[in-house]
């Protein structure tokens, strides 16, 4: 009787945004009369930080700091419409109508500055710091301080943008099922390393080492919380989870957290993670939806080493102890 | 984390000054300290508090309904019942042409699975409204109840849902979304060796730190504010609309940070009710799931049945893939037929196969219905995947990680559902992973692209 150990890999792709498409979202942008720029949406931040990465692609497309930009969403009466955040959908599908306003809102920035520095609203260029300056020429500049004020109040100009992105609904043809699911996908290969009790049927994970590719990494360390915490669902679903563990008894049925078991701080493992950048041709900068595909491949590479472990598969989710000692028992009764 | 920039530099542009910034969260202080609101954080003057009475049968038919010993129950302000819901029959995809309705607000003739809601009741404190909901007597004659996806699927099963009239959801291409890829017989009559397994799994909780609820105010102007952490404002107002027979305009929906989806917070279950007892009561009105409600009453992860057989050739090679996928979607489909149609698209996996046949249902049966939840539809069907590919490499006495590389599809390749592939990385996730984890392949994998085929 000993704890043995082995290693599985699982390699994965996922699709970005609602399946088939169809499912639009909508942005608005403008300016205050200092200069300072509102996102308004109806999309809903989980907790997992959709308006910060807003914030970075609004600033971005505009050409100022990010600290310049606010967020303002999550209310029907003011925001326009958004599908909702699920499907891997926030960051692609809203980033884009957020660039779309963006560009429309920067559009009038640089018409207004044109007609202050007497230039050609073509020629003019940002710096990324609240400055627009001629091309080639950086001290023929003015801010954009000085430009919102000037739309406001001399120009009578508004400094806004509307943006809309749809990915085009796609019907199966029903003997086939040619169609279009998703415009583009994300990758994953983990290989997960675990050690077996074949006494007890108990698993331990020693360590997952996951590599993602999700075309940009917009927010680098939010890419990380949410790789991260998909990492350790995508464990505890492999190994804990499950809401009617006796199906079709409901007795065992889990009423709280001390009931529904998960991995603890104890259990969660060593978790690396490596980013690949291979950019999406329609995603906002590039950027694919990470947000589901991040908990999948963990699953099976934690199935597999189990197997490389001790030569038993469980093919049933979770992958309990005492379903992984069963398997050793039927094996042992069978050699 | 470490960013591999080595890999697809050629494709990209990294002159950005705030994309790619690690700028901190601007939420990040008040989610640690405590400060951020959320939307059960606000009270109200005269707030009523609502509870439900649920079925205690998987499968019955309600003969009667008696809250007159409820209605005497001190802090009692009104019972609500089927008959008080403009609109009870609905779906929640009805609005982007995804029926029939098949799902009752409030239970009316017939209750489909255990826990479903029956009546409800509104009351001047929780507690109140708990033990006068104790206090409403349901009469039932229980009916055979269908509890597993082999069952629902023999010719003589009881039916589960009368609104679709089987026991399982009638796409337009017949009972299952299917793709059809070259021809899998001849694959299989091909193939050095076949493998059939089968793969199965239960429901998941998606188990956020703020569990489901709305809070609802009845304003001045004849308009309802409800406080809601849906994941999807409009879905929610707009189906709210349809289902209380009032104009959206009426309506306004606030979020704001919610504490956790997962998928668990976009089937418009608490609103309507909540904002039809704001309108007849005149008061505001909070729903709010108990953490038991929320693990054992909202939808969960779909259980999943998955058959997988394939021929693979010696050499590595998978020669043809036939899965048969079942998404067992409990009483009603919510967001289940969905998650089927996209597990059909997903399948065979991000692996060029020739030969590819795809059968996947959506099915009926006596259980907690079943929905969103972070990757449905694709989660269960990786893992049948991916354990898959392990096995058929051990079958042939092959590395598992060399398996796949043999197998990945790269940019040109016909995906079963036919669209070609484009964009695709799986071989250099699957190279960097082969570095990190120490796992060495033939070097003729370290030297594969997914832009190109060698050769």
């Amino acid at each position: 009787m000993a704890w043995k150990r082995g290693r599985g890999v699982a390699a994965i792709n996922y699709p970005t945004g609602m399946n088939l498409g169809g499912d639009p979202t909508q942005a608005l942008v403008h300016s205050t009369p200092t200069g300072n720029f509102m996102v308004t949406l109806s999309s809903v931040d989980l907790g997992q930080g959709l308006r910060q990465v807003i914030a970075q692609i609004c600033a971005e497309t505009i050409g100022v700091p990010t600290e310049w930009v606010t967020v303002d969403t999550a209310d029907t009466d003011t925001g326009p419409h958004c599908m909702g955040t699920f499907a891997s959908r926030g960051t692609h599908r809203v980033g884009n109508a957020v660039i779309r306003a963006a560009q429309e809102a920067r559009q009038v920035m640089l018409e207004v500055a044109a007609e202050e520095l007497e230039a050609d609203a073509a020629d003019l260029e940002t710096d990324g710091k609240g400055n627009i300056h001629v091309k080639g020429a950086p001290s023929l500049s003015i801010s954009i301080f000085e430009t919102a004020l000037a739309a406001h109040f001399k120009h009578g100009r508004s400094i806004s943008g509307r943006g809309m992105f749809l990915v085009p609904r796609s019907y199966p043809e029903t003997e086939t099922g040619a169609m279009k699911p998703s415009t583009c996908y994300a990758h994953a290969c983990t290989v997960a390393e675990v050690e077996v009790d074949d006494e007890t049927g108990e698993v331990r994970v020693l360590s997952i080492k996951n590599v993602f590719e999700i075309g940009r990494a917009l927010n680098p360390k939010m890419v990380e919380q949410q790789l991260i915490g998909g990492s350790w669902m995508g464990m505890s679903h492999a190994l804990y989870e499950t809401t009617e563990p006796y199906y079709p008894l409901r007795d065992h049925g889990a009423r709280d957290f001390n009931e529904y078991l998960m991995p603890g701080p104890g259990d969660i493992t060593e978790t690396e993670i490596v980013v690949l950048e291979r950019p999406s041709g329609d995603g906002p900068f590039g950027a694919k939806g990470p947000g589901e595909m991040c908990a999948n491949p963990q699953i099976p590479a934690i199935a597999n080493a189990i197997y490389d472990a001790v030569g038993v598969r469980v093919d049933t989710l979770p992958i309990t102890p005492e379903r992984v000692l069963r398997a050793l028992r039927a094996q042992q009764a069978a050699a | 984390m470490k960013l591999a920039k080595t890999y697809f530099a050629d494709e990209r542009n990294d002159d950005f000054s705030e994309i790619g910034q690690p700028l901190p969260r601007t939420d990040l202080r008040g989610h640690v300290t405590g400060r951020t609101v959320y939307f059960a954080d606000r009270t109200f003057p005269g707030m009523l508090y609502l509870k439900m009475v649920r079925s205690p049968h998987h499968h019955a038919r309600i003969l009667s309904i008696d809250t007159s010993e409820a209605e005497k129950h001190p802090g009692v302000v009104r019972i609500l019942t089927a008959k008080d819901v403009p609109q009870n029959l609905y779906t929640i995809l009805i609005l982007i042409q995804v029926g029939p309705e098949d799902e009752h607000v409030l239970a009316e003739d017939k209750v489909r699975w255990k826990g479903e809601a029956v009546v409800a009741v509104l009351a001047e404190t929780e507690r109140a409204a708990q033990e006068a909901a104790a206090k409403v007597k349901v009469e039932y004659e229980v009916l055979e109840p269908v509890l597993s996806i082999e069952d629902a699927l023999k010719p003589d099963a009881p039916i589960v849902n009368e609104h679709h009239g089987r026991n399982y959801y009638l796409y337009d291409s017949g009972e299952c979304r299917k793709i059809r890829f070259g021809d899998v017989e001849e694959g299989f009559a091909a193939a050095d060796h076949i493998l059939e397994e089968t793969y199965q799994s239960s429901p998941i909780e998606h188990a956020p730190v703020e569990t489901t609820g709305c809070i609802v105010v009845p304003e001045a102007n004849g308009r309802f504010t409800c406080y809601t952490n849906t994941q999807a404002m409009f879905f929610t107002l707009d189906n709210a609309s349809i289902i209380l027979q009032m104009p959206g305009h009426r309506l306004h929906m606030v979020g704001g940070t919610v504490g956790g989806g997962f998928g668990g917070k976009v089937d418009v279950i608490v609103e309507p009710i909540a904002i039809l007892a704001a309108k007849l009561t005149g008061r505001p009105v909070s729903f709010i799931y108990t953490r038991e409600e929320e693990m054992q009453i909202s939808s969960p992860r779909a259980a999943e049945k998955i058959v997988m057989k394939d021929g693979v050739m010696r050499d590595g090679r998978i020669v043809a893939r036939k899965v048969t996928a079942y998404v067992d979607a409990g009483a009603y489909s919510r967001h289940s037929p969905y998650g089927a149609q996209k597990a059909a698209a997903h399948f065979p996996g991000p692996y060029t196969i020739p030969n590819v046949w795809i059968d996947s249902y959506c099915v009926y049966t006596n259980r907690t219905p079943s929905s969103a939840m972070r990757g449905f539809g694709v989660t269960i069907a990786d893992f049948a995947l991916e354990v898959q590919m392990d096995k058929l490499a051990r079958l042939i006495g092959m590395d598992p990680l060399e398996f796949r590389f043999i197998n990945a599809y790269r940019d040109g390749d016909m995906k079963a559902h036919r669209q070609p592939t484009e964009g695709a990385a799986l071989i250099e996730c699957m190279q960097e992973a082969s570095i990190v984890a120490d796992w060495p392949v033939d070097e003729r994998f370290m030297a594969m692209s997914s832009r190109v085929r060698e050769g």
